[in-house]
C-alpha cells in the first residue's frame, strides 16, 4: 500500500472523529448556556469549551469577546478555523476522495453524503435552537462512518490504519476534555460538593457521553473527581477512555506487525503506554498530579501519531 | 446553416431503424417516470462523488455534468464504417509522432512545412530519438466526431495529449441499465464495460523491455482538485492499479519505484494524467510540484513506460490538423476515410481577411484552447461579441483557426419542454498497444441549450449514454 494511501486512511478517520468529538463539546457548552442566569462562569463555559477544542487562541486572534453565536459559528462553520466542523468534516472527505479506491462504497457514501448535506446548511439558519438537532446529526453522521468502517472494510492494511486514526484522536480528545474541564474550570475549593459542583462533573462526563454510563457503572457513588479520572483514564470498559482507545492502537498495530510480518519500535512504544494505563492507579496518578499526567500522555499520543507517520512513509 | 440532421427520424419524421425500440420506449415513457429516473441518477452521481471541477468557479466548486436518460443509438454498420477510419486515424497519428521525433520523413517530403513543426509549442525536442515499447506514443486517444448527414462524419479535433471523460461513458452505460434494464433486454447493445480490463492489457503490452515478469501499473494524478479526479481514481481502481501523487514516487539506482507502507516497490508503466510541462521538473518546468524528478531520464533509458508518451500534443495541435489529410495518406498510402472540417488558419493573411469578412458565419478557436474556453460561435453570438472578438483575433492572427459552422446532428433529448431534439458529438476512446481497440460507443456530449453546438460541460453540456446495436 503506498504510504499516502495509509496517510490519507489515517486522517480520515481522525477528522471524522474530530466532528463527532467537537459537537460533543458545543452540545455541552449549549446545556450550560440554558442554565438559569443564577450560575456564573457561563462565559467561562465558551471559554472551556474552547480550551478543550484547541481553538482559544485561533479564536482570540479574530475575536475580541466571547459570545455564544460567535464561537457556535467559529467552532462550526468557520473555514479559517481548521477544527472547525465544517473544515474538518470537509478535511476528512478530502482524505477520503484521495483514497476513494481503498475505501468501500458504503464508507465513502457516508462520508460523502456527509459533506454534501453539510455544505447545505446556511450557517444564518442555524439557530440556537436549532442547535441540538444539528450537533445531533453531526454525532450521527460520525457513527454512520465508524459503522460503516467496522461493518464492511476488510480487516486489512485500509482498516487498521483508518482505526490508528480513530482511536489516536479519541485519546487526544478524551484527556484533553478531562485536563481542561477538570483543572481550568472546577470552581473554587468552597465550591466542592455544591450544586455548581454537580453541573461541572455532569459536564466532563456529558462532553465524552459518559454521563449515563457513569451512573450504571459507579452506582450510588455520585460524582467524585477520583472516580471521573479512573473511568476516563483507566477503565477499558470505557469506549471513551484512554486504555479503550490504547487498547484499539494495539490491536490495529499487532494486525499491522502480522501483515507485514515486521513489528518497529512504535509497537512497543503503544504497548508501553496500554500496559501503564492497565496497569495504573489512580492514588498514584493524583500524586504525581493528574495535570502533568494527562500532558505528558498528550505529549506522547502526539509523539506516537507523528512516529507511526515515519514509520509507515506517510508524505 | 444548412438542415440539420435529425439521428432518430428522417424528414417525414419517419424512425430510422436503429432508434425502433428507443421510440417505443419514449412512448410508454411518462413524465413522472422520467423525473423520477433523472433525480435518482443525479443522486446516484452525486452519492459517487462523479463531479468535476469547474476552474475559476468557487461558488460551485464541484458540479454534476448533466446526464440525459435517451440514449444515442448507432446501427452496426454505421459503427464498422466509423471504427475503420477512426483505426485508419490513429496508426497515422503514432506513425506520424514517430517520424517527427525521428527521420522527420514528412518535413522533408515538403507535406508540413517545418517551422510549424519546430516552432510549435507542443514539439517536445527531448523526445527525438526515443524509441517507446512497440512504437507507440499515444496509447489512448479520444477523437471528436460530429455528424451532419446520414454519411457525413467530420473529425472535430484528436486528443492524443490526455483525453478524459471515459468514466462518464462507463458510468452513463451503468446507469442507464441500472434505471431501464427492460431497454436492454430486447436488443443487443455492445458493451463497454471492458474498458478498464482493456487498458489495462493495452498497458501491459507496452512495458519498458526492462521489466520482467508482470509489470506494475499507476495512474498518476496531480491530487483531488483536479477537475478530472474521479476519473483517475476510477480507472485505478476499475484497472487495480495504484493511484499515486508525484510524492508517491522515486527514482533510485535506475529505476521507478513507489513509497508504500513497507518497502519501496518497482513502478513499470506509469499512465500519467498530468501534462507534460509538469512530469518531471529536472527536465521540464523546474517549478513543478506535482511530478517526479529523473522521470524522464528513465524513460530514455526505456527503464519505465509513460503513458501517452510526452510530445503527443504535436499531434493534435490545432495548427497541425489542418494537414491530416495529408499526414493520414503519407504514412498508410489510402485516402483518409474521416473528413477533416475546412480550416482557415489565421496566421496566413489572406485566410485571416476571409476570416473578418465572414465572422458571424464561422466558429473561430484558439490553437492552443480546449474545453470551449475562448471560442466564438459566430452564428449565436451578439453582434457585440463578435467585434470584442474582432480585435483579440486581429491583434494576434497566428493564435487562432477558424471553421464553417458545422450543423451538428441532433438527437431527442430530455428538456424542460418535453421530448426535444439537441446537438451532439461523440468522443470515441482508441487504445493502442499490442493492437488498436476501439470500444463500441464512446461518449456522446449534448448541448442542452436550445440551439446550442457546443457540447462542452464546462459550457452547460451534458451527456448520453452511446450504443451500438449488434448485428
Amino acid at each position: 500500500m503506498l504510504g499516502r494511501t495509509a496517510s490519507s486512511l489515517f486522517w480520515m478517520s481522525r477528522y471524522m472523529e474530530r466532528a463527532e468529538n467537537m459537537a460533543r463539546l458545543l452540545e455541552v457548552g449549549h446545556r450550560i448556556s440554558l442554565m438559569p442566569g443564577a450560575i456564573e462562569g457561563h462565559r467561562d463555559e465558551w471559554r472551556s469549551t474552547l480550551l478543550s477544542a484547541a481553538c482559544e487562541q485561533t479564536y482570540a486572534q479574530k475575536y475580541d469577546i466571547i459570545t455564544a453565536q460567535k464561537v457556535a459559528d467559529f467552532l462550526i462553520f468557520d473555514e479559517s478555523n481548521p477544527s472547525s466542523i465544517r473544515s474538518v468534516i470537509r478535511t476528512a472527505r478530502n482524505n477520503g476522495r484521495a483514497v476513494r479506491t481503498a475505501l468501500t462504497r458504503d464508507v465513502w457514501e457516508s462520508i460523502n453524503a456527509t459533506w454534501n448535506e453539510l455544505v447545505a446548511v446556511k450557517p444564518n439558519e442555524l439557530t440556537p435552537d436549532r442547535l441540538p438537532v444539528f450537533l445531533d446529526w453531526v454525532k450521527q453522521r460520525s457513527m454512520s462512518f465508524r459503522g460503516a468502517v467496522l461493518g464492511t472494510m476488510l480487516r486489512n492494511e485500509n482498516y487498521y490504519f483508518s482505526q490508528l486514526g480513530n482511536f489516536i484522536e479519541r485519546a487526544d480528545n478524551t484527556a484533553r476534555i478531562l485536563d481542561v474541564k477538570y483543572f481550568i474550570l472546577l470552581p473554587k475549593a468552597s465550591d466542592v460538593g455544591s450544586d455548581i459542583d454537580m453541573h461541572q462533573w455532569g459536564q466532563i462526563l456529558r462532553s465524552v457521553s459518559a454521563h449515563r454510563a457513569y451512573r450504571w457503572f459507579y452506582r450510588n457513588s455520585g460524582y467524585k473527581a477520583w472516580l471521573v479520572a479512573e473511568f476516563l483514564i483507566l477503565r477499558e470498559e470505557m469506549p471513551r477512555s484512554l486504555l479503550f482507545s490504547y487498547s484499539w492502537i494495539c490491536t490495529a498495530l499487532a494486525g499491522l506487525a502480522q501483515l507485514h510480518g515486521k513489528r518497529y519500535d512504535i509497537h512497543q512504544q503503544a504497548e508501553d503506554t496500554r500496559d501503564n494505563l492497565r496497569n495504573g492507579r489512580m492514588e498514584d496518578i493524583f500524586q504525581s498530579g493528574l495535570h502533568e499526567y494527562l500532558q505528558h500522555f498528550i505529549l506522547s499520543n502526539n509523539q506516537l501519531s507523528r512516529d507511526i507517520g515515519t514509520t509507515y512513509n506517510f508524505p | 446553416m444548412a438542415e440539420i440532421f435529425n439521428e432518430m427520424q428522417d424528414k417525414s419524421g419517419q424512425v430510422r431503424s436503429p432508434y425502433l425500440r428507443v421510440e417505443d420506449w419514449l412512448k410508454t415513457l411518462k413524465r413522472k417516470d422520467v423525473e423520477r429516473a433523472i433525480q435518482e441518477a443525479e443522486s446516484r452521481f452525486r452519492r459517487q462523488g462523479i463531479t468535476f471541477a469547474v476552474y475559476g468557479d468557487k461558488e460551485a466548486a464541484e458540479r454534476l455534468i448533466p446526464f440525459d436518460i435517451i440514449p444515442r443509438v448507432f446501427a452496426a454498420s454505421e459503427w464498422r464504417r466509423l471504427s475503420a477510419g477512426i483505426e485508419q486515424r490513429v496508426r497515422a497519428l503514432n506513425a506520424f509522432i514517430h517520424d517527427i521525433y525521428h527521420r522527420q520523413e514528412i518535413l522533408r517530403a515538403g507535406r508540413i512545412p517545418a517551422d510549424v513543426i519546430i516552432q510549435n509549442a507542443a514539439f517536445v525536442p527531448e523526445m527525438m530519438g526515443i524509441n517507446p515499447a512497440r512504437g507507440i506514443y499515444a496509447h489512448i486517444i479520444g477523437i471528436d466526431i460530429v455528424r451532419i448527414s446520414e454519411n457525413e462524419f467530420y473529425v472535430l479535433e484528436d486528443n492524443c495529449r490526455t483525453p478524459s471523460g471515459v468514466s462518464y461513458m462507463l458510468e452513463d452505460r451503468e446507469t442507464m441499465m441500472h434505471l431501464f434494464p427492460e431497454l436492454f433486454a430486447h436488443q443487443r447493445v455492445a458493451p463497454v464495460e471492458n474498458y478498464p480490463a482493456l487498458l489495462r492489457k493495452t498497458l501491459e503490452s507496452v512495458a519498458p523491455p526492462a521489466c520482467e515478469g508482470e509489470p506494475t501499473i499507476v495512474v498518476l494524478t496531480p491530487g483531488i482538485h483536479n477537475s478530472a479526479f474521479f476519473e483517475h481514481a476510477f480507472l485505478a481502481d476499475e484497472m487495480g492499479a495504484e493511484l499515486c501523487e508525484g510524492d508517491d514516487l522515486f527514482v533510485m539506482d535506475g529505476a521507478l519505484y513507489m513509497r508504500t507502507t513497507q518497502a519501496p516497490q518497482r513502478v513499470d508503466v506509469v499512465y500519467r494524467r498530468i501534462d507534460d510541462a509538469f512530469l518531471d521538473p529536472l527536465t521540464f518546468r523546474p517549478d513543478s510540484a506535482i511530478g517526479v524528478p529523473g522521470l524522464f531520464d528513465l524513460y530514455r533509458a526505456g527503464k519505465v513506460t509513460i503513458v501517452n508518451a510526452p510530445g503527443t500534443g504535436i499531434a493534435d495541435d490545432k495548427a497541425i490538423y489542418t494537414y491530416l489529410p495529408d499526414v493520414i495518406e503519407f504514412y498508410t498510402g489510402e485516402k483518409p476515410l474521416l473528413k477533416n472540417v475546412p480550416t482557415w488558419r489565421c496566421a496566413d493573411p489572406q485566410s485571416l481577411k476571409y476570416v473578418l469578412d465572414h465572422l458571424p458565419e464561422l466558429v473561430v478557436k484558439e490553437v492552443h484552447g480546449s474545453g470551449g474556453y475562448g471560442m466564438l460561435v459566430g452564428p449565436t453570438s451578439s453582434r457585440k461579441d463578435i467585434e470584442t472578438f474582432r480585435a483579440k483575433l486581429k491583434a494576434n492572427p497566428k493564435n487562432y483557426i477558424a471553421q464553417p459552422t458545422l450543423s451538428l446532428s441532433a438527437v431527442p433529448t430530455y428538456t424542460s419542454s418535453g421530448v426535444a431534439p439537441r446537438h451532439v458529438d461523440l468522443r470515441p476512446f482508441v487504445l493502442s498497444g499490442d493492437r488498436v481497440r476501439i470500444t463500441p460507443g464512446g461518449l456522446t456530449r449534448v448541448a442542452l441549450k436550445k440551439g446550442s453546438l457546443v457540447v462542452n460541460s464546462s459550457q452547460g453540456g451534458g451527456t448520453k449514454d452511446t450504443w451500438v446495436l449488434e448485428d
